[in-house]
């Protein structure tokens, strides 16, 4: 008989900073053993039966909210969509107040993405079930992070014997997360997460886009691409996220292109052959080249396949019990 | 706390399970032997070493972990999940057996069987357990016992295996203890 999980999650994954270590290597070991699934003819395990979890959708997103949905259907969790466009929003309706039709209609889990930083802090305020962060303005994505996390750990531990890294963690892997730090909730959760796993994180960026206050962050900084990238294990590339740009941040884009893009020829300078992650959607051309996004060290689809199997890990263990 | 199981009533019993499954399977051809977590897969590996040792052949031994399947899932926090590792060979067409050390409400059993259905199909399964403590609560009889263990609801059994306590010994603990 397997005994109950020693280090319980908190009722809400909010931050990277509601999970201790332990926790983290938890997720990242429940999400190996829930990859198999996937791998399995049937895909379903009826784990989550009876349970409702809501996508809570007030930004765009394939990728997040499709893993979502496919996670938690692979547990056989009910599934009930919800995007801003064409719902009561356009009436004016409040976030609260949506929140608190949905848990009126019996939701245990309420998927949330929304511009605001913050928001899902709030919710979790509001509602009885669960809360899972999904992207919260510039804030955080903590899936992301552990998904991230969790591809990186399997690629540097590939020997069989190590098992693909379980219980294990990051310490002494260098990573570099590249490019528009300043409106990236992807790199504020990678670097709380990379670093509480002992991972050396380094920002690479022009200073317009570093954030305030970011000496404070466990992490050093950068702003040469060519040096920082030759004692990589990893570099995690990040979209120019050009829609939350309200003023000019750099002389233009195929200057920032020179100077922070991934191309073969700077990968080349990495004395490791760096693992490539990015979180996507990809701007080819602008921070990653075409060639980079589809050469063999890139894993960038494979952070497609590895985010399912968090997200069945982060809702099995939020939901999979009794209720708290 | 009363030892009911020696180290060597243990492995008697190995012993004895072990030309149990090749008298009954005729063989020990298309075995294939899942250890339940934790202490089945031990018993499961003695079992398989065993066997091996009486056909000349060694035989595959796996591990399936049921906690997905399980039905007392929303009574408890969430559990760990162990590894399943199935052998190379698969599942489907081979002869199954299960191996646990306790078999009580006989839920765990159908944990497993609803586990193994999504890996694939089996020619039959079997049942090996260390104990038999009785009180079924579903229609599952095991093919092989260790012990047959007459107890009462109130009474704990305690399974004691080399590989994860250190010794191997079987204990009842009493009701008024």
């Amino acid at each position: 008989m397997s005994d109950v999980v020693t280090p319980v999650l908190k009722r809400h994954l909010l931050s990277i900073d509601d999970l201790t270590r332990e926790q983290a290597i938890l997720i990242l070991d429940t999400a190996d053993e829930l990859a198999r699934i996937s791998d399995a003819p049937i895909k379903k395990l009826p784990t989550l039966r009876g349970r409702t979890v809501v996508n809570l959708f007030y930004e765009d997103s394939t990728r997040t909210r499709i893993s979502f949905e496919a996670a938690a259907k692979r547990l056989s969790a009910d599934v009930i969509n919800f995007s801003a466009k064409g719902s009561s929003v356009s009436k004016g309706e409040s976030l609260k107040d949506t929140a608190l039709t949905l848990q009126a209609m019996g939701a245990d889990a309420v998927i949330l993405r929304h511009s605001a930083s913050g928001a899902a802090h709030r919710l979790a305020e509001w509602t009885k079930g669960s809360v899972i962060n999904a992207g919260d303005g510039t804030h955080e994505h903590p899936t992301q992070a552990l998904l991230d996390a969790f591809t990186i750990r399997k690629h540097l531990n590939k020997n069989p014997e190590q098992n693909g890294g379980v219980g294990a963690d990051l310490t002494g892997v260098n990573v570099a997360i590249v490019g528009d730090i300043l409106h990236s909730r992807v790199a504020r959760s990678n670097v709380l997460l990379l670093s509480r796993l002992g991972a050396k994180v380094t920002l690479v960026a022009p200073p317009t886009l570093l954030p305030v206050g970011v000496s404070d962050w466990p992490v050093s900084i950068s702003y040469d691409f060519n040096n920082a990238i030759g004692e990589c294990d990893v570099v995690m590339m990040l979209r120019l996220q050009l829609e939350r740009m309200k003023s000019a941040f750099f002389p233009s884009a195929r200057e920032y292109s020179r100077l922070f893009g991934l191309d073969m020829e700077r990968l080349a300078k990495g004395k490791k052959s760096p693992l490539i992650l990015h979180p996507g959607p990809i701007n080819r051309g602008l921070e990653i080249s075409a060639e980079c996004a589809d050469s063999a060290d890139s894993l960038i689809l494979e952070q497609v396949t590895n985010g399912v199997s968090i997200r069945m890990a982060v809702l099995y263990l939020l939901l999979g019990g009794a209720d708290a | 706390m009363k030892a009911v199981l020696s180290s060597a009533d243990i492995s008697r019993a190995i012993t004895r399970i072990s030309h149990e499954i090749i008298e009954k399977n005729r063989g020990s051809e298309d075995i294939v032997l899942l250890g339940i977590p934790t202490r089945g897969i031990h018993l499961a590996e003695r079992i398989g070493s065993e066997i091996g040792v009486i056909v000349g052949q060694s035989i595959p031994v796996g591990t399936l972990d049921i906690t997905l399947h399980r039905d007392d899932l929303r009574s408890k926090p969430p559990r760990a999940l162990t590894p399943t590792k199935i052998p190379s060979g698969g599942i489907d067409g081979k002869r199954i057996v299960l191996v646990d050390d306790v078999l009580y409400s006989g839920r765990t059993i159908r944990a497993a069987l609803d586990a193994l259905g999504e890996i694939g199909r089996p020619a039959l399964v079997q049942l090996a357990v260390l104990v038999d403590r009785g009180h079924r609560e579903l229609p599952i009889r095991a093919d092989y016992v260790g012990k047959n263990l007459p107890t009462s609801h109130e009474e704990i059994v305690k399974v004691s295996i080399h590989e994860v306590d250190g010794e191997d010994q079987v204990q009842i603990a009493g009701s008024h203890e």
